[in-house]
């Protein structure tokens, strides 16, 4: 199977109460590159126009655009629009991964001991973070998963499972400061909850895992159109297997990501890798709206074949048919 | 002589004596000091505690303890007598120290750089990883001259045998130097003679050394001189004192997050005269709290956009941002591994023994051995107490263990050191020494040749005999800590160093408008407490006055003490209160927002925020102040002296005003708020007496010249009863007296032209005509015998020059504070 192409188009849109004088924000939006994926373009539109910009690497490698906005503005809008190129991610056979005993004492520390550098960076991804929280209670929920010498990818993939089953998708349960210990208490929240309880679950038994940004693929109910805005942003993680490198899992799917999931970056948690952060003088802030529309190639002309489909907030500013 | 101090000082088993030696007698580095003491009469020594402790008090040297009863001021604690350490056993603590810096800023540089150290197993990612404090966005960041650790603290203390032992490091933002600085000017002028004699090695030099080596590293363009600033969390942190005392003695600006602005990766302060590019920040604001964009997001404290211009080399944060996470005591026992890989050389200054309980072998001896450890959090984010073994029993022992087991990567254990005890000088007893424990705190500064070791300490002592603990958030005591020199010592103080031309012109122009905006308020309220404590003062004297005659003027001045707020307004449905009632509780009752003592609140709260630009006399004088109204008046009587002290305390600080401060911008502000608001009192008194009719007018006359400050002069002038025609001359038009309002208008017309001139701004034209008005009034218009439309007149003249008054103070927000994003507004004048 081939590469696969997707349009990815994502909007935010802060408006104030009343005018902000100066605003800073931290954009984590751009697509990074990766042997499955390519970013085959991308652009940031800002309006209004920020006095200062900067684009640098963070230390976990994903790419971030720096805004500084130094006049009175009653909104800010904030468009991100990339192509990227999928290829198959070939998973390998979970059973013949290293048993999971064995992943958790290549990770530990002993006086001395040299690490490797991917056991090192995977080093950074085994602890506590800001949303993930090591906990007898979470390495008690994994242990079912996670039977003596049971290889690390079938327990990661049970435990995917049991989640799946346990837990319900439910956006009215949580925020984005909702703890992980609450988040398990309810068994109830969205795909960030879902993946920082994951999280917290492998490092409390002593594995690696990272939190992973991105956007998934959503299919439109059958018979219906594909519709502008209909998609968000999506949370998964990948585990740390020596053999394999970094292998990913979607608990609120319940599905080994592929070619439906499209990778922004990661971190220990999304404290690392939100997509807008922000500071701001003056005004009084509300929670942005936010579109994210992901389309196949293939449907690209059909979705956006009406102009007035293109937000009306954002004239002259229609998608571009892509640049590769 | 009296019996020897020594006599009754008990020695404690199995503890080191700081001052004698096993058989008894005096080491040798006391003695010249403890036979002085011996000389001296118990009174003498007594007359030089209070000494000590009045001193703190008039410095108004304090700590803050959080969720203190006794509010936000505590006075610091100084034990009359100093430690007093060996030099040759300090030489070699001091060379200790420098290596454990410089071994220390090796550890940050490669945290935040390669991480070979954890790389190679040298450090346990979970100390580094696994913490809140180890900054992942200022990773790869390389600081000016490669040095992260400008300033370092070590906590020591010493075993039963006489070694001295690590207990943590402070290397985020380390406190106390200061505190050892401010303990040091006390104490020499305690015991001068034994200072000299001693020859006690001085604390100057170190600073000094800090302070050029801040200037030095600081990333300047073409020659331009470098500006460092000292950037505090504000006036509610534990060691503010510090950050004002130190502000002033290193000559560096004191900021707070919000008088600093990013532009263009570039960091800038906010002053009276626009943006001033900083080079260097000292800070005393921890890592979280630096930058809400890349670190804590809910940090009102720090300057958004900071990071990135370090990340630009555009400004030099010392200590550098991230450096918290040498703070863990885990770290301990893995330095003399990490000494040896780094320096080639064994670390000098042994940790005490440490456990971090993360590697299984040794939470089994930590479990094994409590009783002789002392338990800690791996972390100090985590906000746990300090624990001893040996105190935990039956349950609490089981649970403690528990908790370890569950989570062993956030525990380290320490082996128990026994402080050592010093004398310290009991309150209780009329002559009598006491043992206390004390640990050192050791501080140790950057220097483009090294590390170089203050000679000198913050001791801490701790409150109680037996304690095991000794720190300052516990309420202990300190002790200054005396070295003595080989060679006799240079006397020296930073205050005094040798000045070029191009400070002189430098200096006092990087007024950060946050100050200007203190300095008016304290003004405006200053002045407003000293209008009302006279406002009181005439009502009360008349409640108090049998004499109907003058029982008749105290509904006028009820009525301007009503105008200017100083009375409750009182519901309708509520019984009616007695003058005499709603008298005190406008003196003294601080949930009534109008009163006296309300007013004094505030006037200390703008005060504190200004207090790095008051002298130690004029911060003297507000702390009286604002100590006189803390407890409730209860009758006429208690009322009426308390009134006289405010008023005495506010001519006080007005002469300060006028003769103790430098007559640069921000005064200029000061005296602007002072003279808008009497201007603004007085106008409003006048006028509505004005509008009274002219039996009520003519009673009058006698409370306004009191009230106006102007009863001594109306009678050297004119020796007869008040009369309208020269009382309001002398009130309202008289540009030689500094009470009437055509002086207000005079001088405020000067100094907001000389402030728009400096400081390139427009003028608030408001004033000007009010002037002009005023001076052409016909005064013949009062010698008639019906003068009510000229009384009519002048009273909307004055409630003008009221309106106008609020209407330049809130210009002047607009145009030389605004931009701080915090209006400050004054309510209740009605």
């Amino acid at each position: 199977m081939s590469e696969l192409r997707y349009h990815i188009r994502h909007d935010t849109r802060y408006e104030y109460d009343q005018p902000v004088g100066e605003s800073r924000q931290m954009l984590r939006l751009t697509p990074r590159d990766l042997p499955w994926q390519r970013c085959l373009s991308h652009r940031l539109v800002v309006e209004p126009q920020p006095t200062r910009s900067n684009d640098f690497v963070d230390d976990f490698g994903n790419r971030v655009r720096t805004l500084h906005l130094q006049s009175d503005h009653d909104a800010l809008i904030i468009r991100a629009e990339s192509w990227v190129a999928l290829e198959p991610r070939n998973w390998p056979a979970l059973e013949d991964s290293l048993n999971w005993e064995r992943v958790r004492s290549a990770l530990a520390y002993q006086a001395g001991r040299h690490f490797p550098p991917d056991l090192l960076d995977a080093n950074r991804f085994l602890f506590e973070s800001r949303h993930v929280r090591v906990k007898r209670e979470f390495a008690d929920y994994a242990d079912e998963c996670f039977p003596e010498g049971v290889p690390i990818l079938i327990g990661a993939k049970h435990l995917m499972n049991r989640i799946f089953d346990e837990f319900t998708f439910d956006p009215e349960a949580t925020t984005v400061s909702t703890p992980v210990t609450e988040v398990f208490e309810k068994r109830r929240g969205v795909c960030q909850d879902f993946a920082h309880f994951m999280l917290s679950c492998l490092r409390s038994i002593g594995l690696a895992a990272r939190y992973m940004s991105g956007y998934l693929l959503t299919r439109p109910p059958e018979g219906k159109p594909r519709l502008i805005g209909a998609d968000a942003t999506h949370a998964w993680i990948a585990v740390y297997c020596p053999e394999s490198g970094w292998v990913d899992f979607d608990p609120t799917n319940n599905v080994m990501p592929d070619l439906q999931h499209i990778t922004l970056g990661w971190g220990r948690d999304f404290a690392d890798i939100s997509p807008l952060r922000g500071v701001l003088l003056g005004g009084g802030s509300h929670d942005p709206e936010i579109e994210v529309t992901v389309v196949p190639e293939g449907e690209f002309d059909e979705v956006y074949a009406e102009v007035e489909d293109a937000p009306s907030w954002l004239p002259g500013l229609a998608p571009t048919a892509d640049e590769h | 002589m009296p019996s020897s101090l020594l006599q009754d000082f008990p020695r404690l088993p199995q503890r080191f004596d700081e001052m004698r030696l096993d058989e008894g007698d005096v080491r040798p580095q006391w003695a010249p000091f403890v036979d002085r003491l011996e000389l001296l009469p118990a009174d003498t020594l007594q007359r030089r505690a209070r000494y000590v402790r009045e001193s703190i008090e008039a410095d108004g040297v304090t700590y803050t303890v959080y969720e203190d009863p006794k509010g936000l001021k505590r006075p610091w604690q100084l034990d009359l007598l100093p430690l007093i350490i060996d030099a040759g056993e300090w030489d070699s603590l001091s060379e200790a120290l420098a290596q454990r810096a410089h071994l220390l800023n090796l550890i940050l540089a490669d945290l935040y750089g390669p991480q070979q150290l954890i790389a190679d197993g040298l450090i346990p990612p979970a100390l580094i990883y696994g913490q809140l404090g180890f900054k992942w966005p200022c990773r790869g960041i390389v600081p000016p001259g490669g040095i992260f650790l400008h300033h370092h603290a070590a906590d020591l203390a010493r075993a039963p045998d006489g070694r001295w032992w690590v207990l943590g490091d402070r290397t985020q933002g380390p406190s106390g130097a200061g505190y050892a600085l401010q303990n040091r000017i006390i104490l020499s002028r305690t015991f001068p003679d034994s200072f000299r004699e001693l020859q006690v090695r001085t604390l100057a030099s170190f600073f000094r050394a800090s302070q050029d080596t801040l200037s030095r590293l600081a990333p300047t363009e073409g020659g331009e001189a470098p500006l460092a600033v000292l950037l505090t969390p504000g006036r509610f942190n534990e060691t503010y004192f510090e950050h004002a005392f130190l502000s002033r003695y290193l000559g560096f600006p004191l900021v707070e997050g919000q008088d600093l602005t990013v532009r263009d990766d570039t960091v800038f302060l906010k002053t009276l005269r626009g943006l001033r590019r900083v080079h260097t920040i000292y800070r005393r604001l921890d890592d979280d709290f630096c930058d809400p964009l890349e670190l804590r997001s809910d940090s009102a404290l720090g300057v958004p956009g900071l990071l990135q211009a370090v990340r630009a080399g555009r400004v030099l944060m010392a200590n550098a941002l991230g450096s918290g996470v040498l703070e863990t005591g885990a770290l301990l026992g893995f330095l003399p591994a990490i000494a040896e890989r780094l320096l080639g050389e064994p670390l000098k200054l042994p940790a005490v023994a440490s456990w971090w309980c993360g590697e299984p072998p040794a939470l089994e001896h930590v479990i094994e051995h409590l009783d002789e450890l002392v338990i800690k959090p791996t972390f100090p984010s985590m906000r746990l107490e300090t624990v001893f073994g040996y105190q935990l029993k039956g349950e609490a022992r089981t649970r403690m263990i528990e908790r370890i087991r569950a989570q062993p990567h956030a525990y380290v254990a320490q082996e128990w050191v026994r402080l050592s005890q010093a004398p310290v000088w009991s309150r209780r007893h009329e002559r009598r020494l006491v043992p206390r424990s004390v640990g050192l705190r050791m501080f140790a500064a950057a220097t483009p040749n090294g590390y170089t070791v203050m000679p000198g300490a913050l001791t801490r002592v701790s409150p109680r005999e037996g304690d095991e603990v000794v720190s300052m958030q516990r309420g202990g005591l300190s002790k200054d800590t005396w070295i003595r020199a080989a060679a006799p010592v240079a006397r020296s103080s930073l205050l005094k160093t040798r000045l070029g031309v191009i400070d002189l012109v430098c200096s006092g122009t990087e007024i950060p408008s946050r100050v200007g905006e203190n300095l008016f308020w304290m003004g405006r309220y200053a002045e407003r407490c000293e209008g009302s404590a006279r406002v009181l003062r005439a009502a009360l004297i008349r409640v108090a006055d049998t004499d109907p005659e003058a029982q008749q003027t105290l509904p006028g001045v009820e009525l301007a003490a009503r105008r200017m707020g100083l009375l409750q307004v009182q519901d309708e449905d509520e019984p009616v209160k007695e003058s005499e009632e709603l008298l005190l509780a406008a003196v003294s009752d601080l949930r009534h927002y109008g009163s006296l003592a309300a007013c004094l609140q505030r006037l200390s709260g703008a005060a504190s925020q200004v207090r790095e630009r008051l002298s130690s006399d004029n911060w003297h004088a507000l702390n009286r102040l604002s100590q006189l109204l803390v407890e409730p008046v209860d009758d006429v009587e208690q009322a009426l002296l308390a009134v006289d002290r405010v008023m005495q305390s506010c001519i006080a600080l007005a002469g300060f005003a006028m003769d103790d401060m430098t007559r640069d911008e921000g005064w200029s502000f000061l005296i602007v708020g002072r003279r808008l608001e009497r201007l603004a009192i007085q106008a409003t008194l006048i006028a509505g007496v004005m509008r009274e009719e002219p039996r009520v007018r003519g009673r009058s006359l006698e409370w306004l010249l009191e009230t106006g400050n102007s009863i001594i002069t109306y009678r050297a002038r004119y020796r007869r009863a008040p009369e309208l025609l020269p009382v309001l001359h002398l009130l309202a038009f008289d540009v030689s007296n500094p009470h009437s309002v055509a002086f207000q208008l005079d001088n405020l017309r000067r100094y907001l032209q000389r402030n728009a001139r400096e400081l390139g701004q427009s003028r608030p034209m408001q004033l000007d005509h009010l002037a002009d008005t005023m001076r052409s009034f016909d005064l013949t218009r009062f010698e008639a015998d019906n003068c009510s439309d000229a009384c009519e007149e002048l009273a909307n003249l004055l409630f003008e020059c009221e309106a106008a008054a609020y209407q330049v103070s809130d210009e002047l927000q607009r145009q030389y504070f605004a931009h701080t994003g915090r209006t400050a507004r004054m309510g209740g004048w009605q």
